[in-house]
């Protein structure tokens, strides 16, 4: 916690000085405390206008039918149990994204990790690999998912023309076959996975040199290195990236809104919670059903965070660095 | 000791010759295939439109097409399109710089009660779905008759994104503490304290900033889809996508298209790669 006083632990005084000056100080910190507001005043209005507000006006509107332009009509929980019994595109988009999120969170951290490591040995031409891998996350989201579309494209794209070529396969249907669809939306996930490759990278750089040298004269190779110096270490990275994915990855909507037009077609394969969500909302005007449906995802991230807390004791942290809100 | 650790260095040397010459090799194809998506949007956009429907589909095209360019950019306004859409990012710098850095100070170095609370909400109102606020705020700017305006896009910006003020907030308290406390005792207030010694040492971070929120502004798609209603009033991610959603064939045009909405970017992040990178391992790390 923040020391109320930060000075008082110099004062040497009399008690009546000490009055003194406590009030003296009680100034200092009142000064201390108008800057400090002033100073982050603009965040706060926006907390409350931007954030606070809409949070709470989206649970009033959840209980309601809205649809703009007509003043919203309460119903109660009437949109919660319409979603949860009655809505089968609902739990088809909840299942969809829940499913993408297992498939994709652990693969793109075991892949940002796998070529982190491998980036982190000396190899010849670091630099070049690494601005390589971190490029494609620069695509904006709609030219991503319009290239996807082009190099998956069954008929004429270049990667069932390689596979053809080379292997003399006929390739999958890619996003136009429900089983495929989710699959080659993971691989456009690894494409753009440098991101992660990036921080892993810094975490590896960040464990001290002779960790290594103390493995090396006990003769660890490089596989127990990895096990018993790396993984350790970089638990608290994978940690940060896995909470911060699984945020992410609820909310996908840009690339799969685009490569099917809103519709999340083959067979709804790609109607994620967010592309249903805005359709209920923009398209039918449900804003009290989409905005019950965002309150359902905000509770989801909350309680995997949380389950992410709580089950976070295989994560090591050395030195009492824990944490970002203590001061360092 | 050390000709002791020379040899037993020496021993294992080729083994650890080979992990790399793997590592090497992985590292080559994966290379290889992280750049061909890149290639064959460069190729499509220079193929006539009869070679899309080739089997099996060349890599190069029969003779380079330059013509595409000329009509993607003809098709759709597309110089319309990127004006707009860099009024946006302008405005939306502007924003973030103004808020951010100000706030981020408030958050290091003034030590005020209740400090630390108010930062661990902030870092918690990062975890809120956009959803969650994107209906209410649609609302209210609808209300005000913002709608079809860039005002929705920009204005929040200039109170503050939580991110960046991490972001700036890491990098501040970096800079001792010693030095803003000398400061005050030479009676500096604290907006003087701020602009003429905190701002001038933090250039590098607040270069970060403007980086991430260009590379956001140019390439968000949510929001301009929401709030934009004529076509003249479009971004390019949202123009790309209606010429996608019309012409949905053409790859040729919509592989020029999106190869001029995404080159700038690389030859940015190019020239600026140091600076990126840091941002990143800015908040990646210390955010454990």
């Amino acid at each position: 916690m923040l020391p109320l006083f930060p000075i008082v632990n110099c004062l040497h005084g009399g008690e009546q000085m000490a009055a003194i000056r406590s009030i003296r100080e009680s100034k200092i910190v009142r000064r201390k405390l108008m800057w400090g507001l002033i100073f982050i005043s603009p965040w706060l209005i926006g907390l409350i206008g931007f954030t606070a507000y809409p949070i709470g006006a989206s649970l009033a509107y959840s209980l309601t039918d809205y649809a703009i332009m007509s003043p919203p009509k309460w119903v109660g929980l009437e949109n919660y149990v319409e979603m949860l019994t009655d809505d089968d595109l609902f739990s088809k988009s909840l299942s969809n994204t829940v499913i993408f999120a297992l498939l994709s969170v652990p693969t793109s951290i075991a892949v940002a990790f796998g070529l982190a490591l491998m980036l982190n040995q000396r190899v010849m031409g670091k630099a070049v690999f690494r601005t390589i891998i971190f490029v494609p996350t620069l695509v904006p989201s709609v030219a991503l998912a319009i290239m996807w579309l082009w190099l998956f494209n069954p008929q004429f794209g270049v990667v069932n023309g390689m596979l053809w070529e080379l292997f003399g396969i006929n390739g999958p249907g890619w996003l136009t076959d429900e089983d495929w669809s989710k699959p080659t939306l993971l691989l456009m996930s690894l494409w753009t996975v440098g991101y992660g490759v990036v921080i892993f990278l810094a975490g590896l750089q960040d464990i001290p040199q002779s960790l290594y040298e103390a493995a090396d004269i006990d003769g660890a190779g490089v596989a127990q290195k990895t096990r018993h110096v790396t993984i350790p270490l970089l638990t608290p990275v994978i940690f940060f990236q896995l909470v911060i994915s699984i945020i992410a990855i609820f909310q996908i909507f840009t690339a799969p809104h685009v490569m099917t037009g809103g519709s999340g077609q083959p067979a709804k394969s790609l109607l994620f919670y967010v592309m249903y969500l805005y359709r209920q909302a923009f398209v039918y005007m449900k804003m009290g059903h989409a905005s019950g449906m965002a309150w359902l995802l905000f509770l989801i991230i909350l309680a995997c965070t949380l389950v992410i807390f709580r089950t976070s004791g295989w994560v090591h942290y050395s030195g009492g660095e824990r944490g970002t809100t203590t001061k360092t | 000791m050390l000709t002791k650790a020379d040899s037993a260095a020496h021993e294992v040397d080729w083994t650890v010759l080979l992990t790399r010459f793997i590592f090497l090799i992985t590292l080559l194809t994966i290379s290889v295939l992280f750049i061909l998506p890149f290639f064959w949007m460069l190729m499509t956009s220079l193929k006539a439109p009869v070679e899309l429907m080739k089997w099996p589909p060349g890599w190069f095209p029969d003779t380079f097409r330059w013509q595409n360019y000329e009509d993607a950019v003809t098709y759709i306004p597309f110089f319309r399109y990127v004006g707009n859409t860099m009024a946006i990012t302008l405005g939306s710098i502007l924003g973030v710089l103004i808020s951010c850095p100000m706030v981020a100070y408030g958050f290091s170095h003034i030590d005020w009660p209740g400090r630390d609370f108010l930062f661990v909400v902030m870092l918690m109102t990062i975890m809120i779905p956009f959803p969650v606020t994107m209906i209410p705020l649609y609302v209210l700017f609808a209300r005000i008759g913002w709608i079809n305006t860039y005002l929705p896009l920009v204005l929040p910006l200039f109170f503050g994104v939580p991110f960046y003020i991490f972001l700036l907030r890491q990098f501040f308290m970096t800079i001792p503490g010693e030095l803003t406390d000398a400061a005050r005792i030479d009676g500096a207030s604290e907006p003087r304290i701020y602009w003429q010694l905190i701002l001038p040492l933090t250039k590098p971070a607040l270069a970060t900033v403007v980086l991430f929120q260009f590379l956001s502004s140019w390439s968000d798609f949510l929001g301009p889809l929401l709030y934009l209603r004529d076509s003249d009033m479009f971004t390019i991610a949202v123009g790309l996508q209606m010429f996608h959603s019309e012409h949905d064939t053409e790859f040729h045009l919509l592989m020029a298209a999106s190869t001029i909405l995404t080159v700038p970017i690389i030859v940015i992040f190019y020239l600026v790669q140091r600076t990126f990178i840091q941002g990143i391992t800015l908040t990646g790390l210390q955010g454990t």
